[in-house]
């Protein structure tokens, strides 16, 4: 450990603790120091308090898969701190190709029919329905300019729950939006839906866990907006 | 250099060999030089419904497996000198050709019919896949309640990955009008949103399909039937006429929507 310029600085915020790393030295030694500095502090904290969140930057350096894993296990050792976040400003050439082919716009023309499963990286702008028995996946958002009477699957990565799927009839068998399914059954909206031809949209309200549909401005209009109709 | 069209539906029992029997007919009836094909071995009965089964020496398994020519184990039909027959073996299953070798076959009779029309087992797997194998056209048959027509997407799904094969064109069969009027079936326009494949043809369900195919004498003969109106309808529109629908439609006043999914104003 250098004395005059610490490996790990620790800073309080209101919301927690923010691990600053410096991003020159060997990754050990940053490891071996935050060990000491969170060991050093234990004291310091509630013994019965609750969960002190923690964000961790690294600068400019490039944390592995396993290096951030590690890094998570060794903090999570003091049993009140939860890490929050690992940002670092490094990417490999692989992750971020891959990152940008979540961002992108796949757009197809045709008609999923019965049987069939269409999965793209990204969001889906899909031209065509997607008819009883047939599936469409993206690991973003989905826009059906047609009728949904099939089954889909939006934010099928890990962080997909803020995903959303638009369709111009949305009549689905199934949806998914992250880790959670609904099925629509009821008559009365089908009905409604068929002779109003209006445009939905179904998202994953979190203050409920359940995936809602809701015309398009009436989704807009609201404070739970998903982040994804926000970017646009 | 003739056409070849595959009558399928995916689901059994809908009416693909009914279908068969009476679009072949009713080409036969237009002068056209036509050959039906039955695919379905181990299960055939095109020879029954066309009552050719006495005349039957060889079939298409014997053909494949080279045990006879071509020209020998075509039936001729007993009405028409223009129609043909060649039969399904019924003592072995599907398995007994290979796709290439039916589309080997049916290359062969394009070079001497004008029409070969293809009766599809039903299913998804190889006696479809012998079915397809040399067709270039393909007519899809549904009847109108919501498991045909899931399984006549799936099939049309499958049709469209056949690069050889023209836009699928769909039969709607058994339709049934008390039911339509009281909104107890799936309506045309329905089956249409979801299909979205061009209407070759509306062919309702008529006790005479049942009594006529029993005596070997395909309806499309019988000119009384409404069901023989509708297969001779239907044959005309595969020659490229444009056929308004029967004015039984027009009664129910289904005809404007009728006239629009063919494309007439
Ligand atoms: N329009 C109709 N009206 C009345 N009965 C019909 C009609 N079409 C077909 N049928 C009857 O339905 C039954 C099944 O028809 P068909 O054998 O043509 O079906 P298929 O699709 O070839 O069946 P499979 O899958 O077993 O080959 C037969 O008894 C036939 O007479
Ligand atoms: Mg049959």
């Amino acid at each position: 450990m250098s004395l005059n310029h610490p490996f790990v600085t620790i800073k309080g915020r209101k919301d927690g603790l923010v691990l600053v790393m410096d991003d020159s030295c060997a990754y050990n030694d940053l490891l071996h120091e935050l060990k000491e500095k969170l060991t050093m502090n234990t004291n310091m904290y509630q013994k019965n308090g609750p969960d002190i969140s923690v964000k961790v930057q690294a600068g400019n350096r490039y944390l592995s898969e396993s290096q951030r894993e590690e890094l998570k296990q060794m903090i999570h050792t003091f049993d009140y701190l939860k890490v929050e976040d690992i940002h670092s400003n490094v990417m490999t050439v692989e992750e971020f190709s891959k990152k940008k082919a979540q961002e992108r716009i796949v757009p197809i023309a045709r008609i999923i029919r019965s049987g069939q499963k269409l999965s793209v990286e990204g969001d889906l702008l899909l031209i065509g329905d997607v008819n009883p028995g047939g599936t469409v996946i993206a690991t973003g958002n989905i826009y059906i300019l047609g009728t949904l009477r099939g089954v889909a699957i939006a934010g099928s990565l890990d962080d997909g729950k803020h995903a959303v799927i638009v369709a111009s009839v949305m009549l689905p068998t199934q949806l998914k939006i992250g880790q959670v399914i609904s099925r629509t059954d009821d008559e009365e909206r089908r009905e409604d839906t068929i002779n109003k031809h209006i445009p939905e949209c179904a998202y994953l309200d979190g203050t409920i866990g359940k995936i809602v549909i809701d015309r398009m401005q009436a989704v807009l209009k609201k404070h739970n907006l998903p982040y994804s109709l926000e970017k646009m | 250099m003739g056409e070849a069209i595959v009558v399928t539906s995916g689901k059994g029992g809908v009416g693909k060999t009914t279908t068969s029997a009476n679009v072949g007919t009713v080409l036969a009836l237009q002068g056209k030089k036509v050959c039906l094909v039955d695919t379905d071995i181990g299960l055939r009965n095109l020879d029954v419904v066309m009552g050719l089964e006495n005349r039957i020496i060889y079939d298409l398994v014997d053909v494949a497996q080279g045990r006879c020519k071509l020209n020998q184990a075509l039936v001729k039909d007993k009405r028409f000198d223009c129609l043909s027959m060649l039969p399904a073996a019924q003592t072995t299953d599907k398995t007994a050709v290979k796709p290439s070798e039916m589309k080997k076959m049916v290359d062969q009779l394009k070079a001497d019919f004008d029409y070969i029309i293809i009766d599809c087992p039903a299913g998804i797997e190889r006696g479809f896949r012998n079915a397809v194998a040399g067709a270039d056209h393909a007519i899809v048959v549904t009847t109108p309640e919501i498991s045909s027509v899931r399984d006549a997407d799936r099939i049309i799904g499958l049709l469209e990955q056949e690069k050889q094969i023209t836009p699928p064109r769909l039969i709607i069969n058994r339709i049934r009008q008390h039911m339509l009027k009281k909104g107890e079936m799936l309506e045309i326009d329905e089956i249409m949103n979801i299909l979205a494949i061009d209407l070759l043809g509306i062919v309702l369900d008529d006790d005479g399909v049942i009594s006529s195919s029993n005596k070997g004498e395909p309806v499309a003969l019988n000119p009384s039937s409404k069901a023989a109106q509708a297969y001779r309808n239907i044959g005309r529109r595969i020659l490229g006429e444009t056929v308004p629908l029967m004015a039984i439609e027009e009664k129910n006043g289904f005809f404007q929507r009728f006239k629009s999914l063919l494309g007439m104003r």
